[in-house]
């Protein structure tokens, strides 16, 4: 393998990794504070790309314009799914809730090929993040290059939010301990819905990027990037942001380097990340940067 | 008392049994097939009924176990010819090739080799707890049926098997002058072994242990229930279940391939689980029954539907779109019946909550 093409295979890995990232952070958020692996949240990633795909081609409203209305109508979607389908439920036993996101992720779904027929689409990527540019002998395509330094521009952003705002303080309180928090006269539906708002968002904000990444949209294609995402999240320790941006790059790159240095296991593709989820489970559990939770009697 | 149990139980058998003889030769094919299929989905509800209801660990990897059995059955039984006919990109294993078994036989071994691979995972997964016990077995499905996909001489790989000879009740159709159709009676007597068994399971001290483990671990614990072997036992026997079903489910089909035995496939039986109510047997058999009838009655739903002034489009999707909103009606609505009801049962009347 030369050089470059090791390069090609970081550039690819790195940007994969980035969109997994992003992807990582939204579940990480809502299981920092609700304990709830969100399972619908592959599919809300799935409804961000459709949303772009019908402003794109149906308004007349400019490309940027859309990516950002997109990317707060999916914001209000997963706002509303929180609204409907957990929060009635709020104070039952985990598994009742992890059924309900079950049955919300598989009714996007079935809505999706309802609504968006099961056929294929072309994502109508604007012409000019569809460049490539060659620099030092790899060929590069531009989004590639804008998907992590979009990734870290949101880290950054929302790092800020959590650790200086007063939101922020109120979601920490919260995943620290809930009961506490709501004593402390915190908002809990309020901050509920902003989290679930803010993962959503950065959903829809990863559906676009993927779009125009990987060009083809069918409604069940936030299943594997959604499964894949939550373990990138359980993998950096999950309910901790940093770790799970860490855990898609992990993801991201390992991945990519799977098929790059060992072709003929191309098929295991995709269980590379399950034998990768498995294997820190049984490990260490808590993932690279997750913290000790003890058992209480 | 006891005895005129036993009698009543063994008087419903016999009835269930002649229903089951009678629908046979009555129904037309397509109907005995549903029928057949309820059967299947009563075996593989219980089946999840056991881990996730009674023993109270949420597991995801059904479909995973199921096509173990599936895959276990179908080369059993089929002919070396027919696998010649299937495996044309790839021959087939020379000692495969030539493997076959009685029907009974191969439904054990699918059942043993979904038992053995439960075994296997369940002893280092069942140290998880809640939703990561979930997502785990959620992944080996997908990796079994990852392997599944990549293993061309022995699975044929994405192509999956064609040609599963079926169980039809070619004697009786003979002396009635009818084409044959499948067989009820074997699904059906496999269902009520289930049925029997689950309900000597858990009236039993196994059975105890199990609901103790689901109720609270560290007092199950406590109480000198060794929680890992009896957990492990749960799994084991549960996917051994799963793949008697799963290989029922390749007879019936005669078509298996990995798309059939994804992530879609477990939830299909949780919605059978949740809407007869985790823990109970009555619950699941009943749900088995409406939910498999209910998929098939509803097929109408996606396509064009004539409402006399004018003719709706076909809507494809329509009819798991209302499957979905049924599971979470099931859970949103029914919160606090599924666990608590039978607990409530449990306890006896005098307890608190």
């Amino acid at each position: 393998m030369s050089i470059q093409e090791f390069l090609q295979h970081v550039a690819n890995g790195t940007s994969l990794g980035s969109l997994y990232a992003l992807i990582a952070i939204g579940y990480t958020l809502v299981y920092g504070i609700l304990r709830l692996i969100n399972f619908a949240h592959g599919d809300i990633f799935m409804l961000g790309a459709y949303i772009t795909y019908y402003g794109i081609i149906y308004t007349p409203i400019p490309w940027w314009l859309v990516f950002i209305l997109a990317c707060v109508l999916t914001g209000l979607v997963g706002l509303t799914l929180e609204k409907l389908a957990y929060k009635p439920l709020r104070g039952q036993p985990r598994i009742t809730i992890l059924i309900s996101a079950i049955g919300a992720s598989f009714l996007l779904q079935n809505l999706g090929v309802l609504l968006f027929s099961g056929r294929p689409k072309a994502f109508p990527t604007p012409a000019i993040l569809s460049r490539t540019l060659i620099i030092g002998g790899v060929s590069v395509s531009l989004i590639s290059i804008i998907i992590p330094i979009v990734t870290i521009i949101i880290l950054a952003i929302l790092s800020f939010i959590i650790q200086k705002t007063k939101t922020g303080m109120a979601m920490r309180a919260l995943s620290k301990d809930y009961e506490a928090a709501s004593l402390m006269g915190i908002d809990i539906n309020g901050v509920i819905s902003f989290t679930f708002f803010i993962g959503s968002f950065l959903a829809a904000v990863g559906g676009i990027m993927w779009g125009i990444k990987y060009p083809q949209l069918i409604p069940l294609m936030g299943v594997m990037p959604g499964l894949k995402c939550f373990i990138a999240a359980v993998i950096g320790g999950i309910g901790n942001i940093t770790g799970a941006v860490i855990g898609g790059f992990i993801l991201g790159l390992g991945e990519i380097m799977l098929i790059a240095f060992l072709p003929s296991l191309t098929g295991y593709r995709d269980a590379f990340a399950f034998i990768l989820l498995i294997l820190i489970l049984l490990i260490k559990p808590t993932g690279l940067m997750g913290e000790k939770i003890a058992e209480k009697v | 008392m006891k005895n005129n149990n036993l009698l009543k139980n063994i008087i419903i058998i016999i009835l269930a049994l002649a229903l089951l003889f009678i629908l046979n030769i009555t129904l037309d094919s397509y109907k005995v097939r549903i029928v057949n299929l309820c059967s299947i989905y009563i075996i593989l509800g219980l089946s999840m009924n056991l881990i996730n209801g009674f023993t109270g660990l949420f597991s995801l990897g059904h479909a995973g176990f199921m096509a173990l059995g599936a895959y276990t059955v179908a080369l059993l039984t089929m002919s070396p010819q027919a696998k010649e006919v299937n495996f044309y990109m790839e021959p087939i294993l020379p000692f495969l090739k030539d493997l076959n078994m009685p029907f009974v036989l191969a439904l054990i071994m699918g059942g043993l080799m979904a038992a053995l691979f439960g075994f296997l995972i369940g002893a280092p997964v069942l140290k998880l707890t809640d939703d990561y016990l979930a997502i785990a077995t959620l992944g080996f499905s997908e990796i079994i049926r990852i392997i599944i996909i990549n293993l061309q001489p022995i699975t044929n790989g994405a192509l999956g098997l064609k040609g599963i000879p079926p169980k039809n009740n070619a004697f009786f159709a003979a002396m009635l002058g009818q084409t044959p159709k499948i067989n009820l009676l074997w699904a059906g007597v496999i269902a009520i072994i289930t049925i029997v068994f689950m309900n000597l399971l858990m009236k039993g001290s196994y059975g105890k242990a199990l609901k103790a483990i689901r109720e609270d671990e560290i007092a199950a614990r406590s109480m000198g229930i060794n929680l890992f072997r009896h957990k492990v036992m749960s799994f084991t026997i549960s996917s051994f279940m799963a793949g008697v079903g799963g290989g029922l489910l390749a007879i019936s089909l005669g078509t298996i391939d990995p798309t059939l035995f994804k992530f879609s496939l477990t939830w299909n039986i949780l919605l059978i689980v949740v809407i007869g109510g985790m823990g109970s047997i009555k619950g699941t058999i009943i749900s088995a029954i409406i939910v498999t009838i209910g998929m098939e009655a509803l097929r109408f739903l996606d396509e064009s539907i004539n409402l006399g002034f004018m003719q709706t489009p076909a809507l494809p999707g329509l009819r798991m779109v209302v499957f979905s909103i049924i599971l979470m009606m099931a859970v949103i609505f029914k919160k606090d019946n599924i666990f608590k009801s039978t607990l409530k049962k449990a306890r006896g009347r005098y307890a608190k909550d």
